[in-house]
């Protein structure tokens, strides 16, 4: 849940990306980091494992400037993706205000893009809170593969398999081209925040 | 209680009561946090420059590993955590179940002395917060 601090006028506005392991969650983030580096008033914070994986979360504060004289601070998270970490997510899942679930676009990922998105599904449901109700953007990372004759599947494909029955926005995106990581941000951003009015008014 | 959304008058409150009890006794920095990582309120002693929203982050992530590990040998909970260092040390003490009260301080203030006041302090903000 976001907190309205009627004093200073301050919104605090959770997001979380999730996705499988090594879909490219954090490597959404640092190119955030780098891009707007203006906008960004702290260092982001990384909690990794010796091999470089997210161990328990990434975590990067963003000043968004202010709607209705309200200050927008939107802080950015992500989850760790490997599978034996899901009490490490659901932890990370606590209070969120809007998801980007990023799925690996690799054809050798296909089932682990579902795992994943059934278990978000779940873990939410143990807030009370519906992956049908809460704002959730789709990214469908690593397109750029193609390039390199990797086989990745077509967005039809990914369309059908985890967004047929929640028809919600989603990108084609390459987290390390910075390819439609901001389209994604923003897009997210606009969701959640519109749901928090929402839910004033 | 309606969390989500605390009225000005309720935040002036705390802060008083934040900054009467612990600044005044020479902690350097308070911050109610929730449980999802937001800071309800961050009181200073004009000195410190704590990056507070990294800090809110952190402490819930660290907060919420300690109550699963209370869970795992048997505990309701761990109400409350303290780190110590060379130059500062670090309070974390539960408040209810989605609000957390953290307190950084110095060499000069005693741990038990620091312990008694947060007691204090946590039973004017349930009443605070209750008030609504």
């Amino acid at each position: 849940m976001s907190f309205i601090n009627l004093k200073d006028k301050i919104v605090q506005v959770k997001i979380v990306y999730y996705g499988p392991g090594r879909c490219g969650k954090t490597t959404n983030l640092e190119y955030i980091n780098r891009t707007y580096r203006k906008q960004i008033v702290s260092e982001m914070v990384s909690l990794k494992t010796h091999g470089d994986r997210t161990l328990f979360f990434d975590f990067l504060p963003f000043d968004m400037g202010q709607i209705k004289g309200y200050d927008i601070k939107i802080q950015l998270y992500t989850v760790p993706g490997q599978v034996k970490y899901n009490a490490t997510r659901k932890l990370v899942l606590r209070g969120v205000d809007g998801i980007v679930f990023v799925a690996d676009a690799m054809e050798k990922q296909r089932e682990k893009n579902i795992r994943s998105l059934n278990q978000l599904h779940e873990n939410l449901q143990s807030y009370k809170e519906s992956i049908f109700n809460i704002p959730l953007v789709m990214q469908y990372n690593k397109v750029d593969l193609k390039e390199h004759g990797i086989p990745i599947l077509p967005t039809s494909i990914l369309e059908k398999d985890l967004n047929s029955r929640l028809k919600v926005p989603y990108f084609e995106a390459s987290a390390i081209t910075g390819y439609n990581v901001a389209a994604t941000l923003k897009k997210i951003i606009s969701s959640s925040v519109i749901s928090i009015q929402k839910k004033l008014l | 209680m309606n969390y989500g959304i605390v009225s000005q008058e309720q935040l002036e409150q705390i802060d008083g009561v934040l900054s009467e009890k612990l600044i005044k006794l020479g902690v350097d920095c308070v911050i109610i946090i929730d449980m999802a990582g937001n800071i309800i309120t961050a009181k200073d002693n004009g000195e410190s420059k704590y990056d507070v929203y990294s800090f809110a982050a952190l402490a819930a992530g660290n907060f919420a590993t300690v109550d699963a590990m209370a869970k795992l040998v048997g505990e309701q909970e761990f109400s409350l955590l303290f780190h110590k260092g060379q130059e500062s040390n670090i309070h974390f003490s539960k408040i209810d179940d989605e609000l957390l009260l953290i307190s950084m301080f110095g060499r000069d203030i005693s741990l038990g002395f620091l312990r008694l006041n947060v007691v204090d302090v946590i039973e004017k903000i349930r009443v605070i917060w209750g008030n609504q």
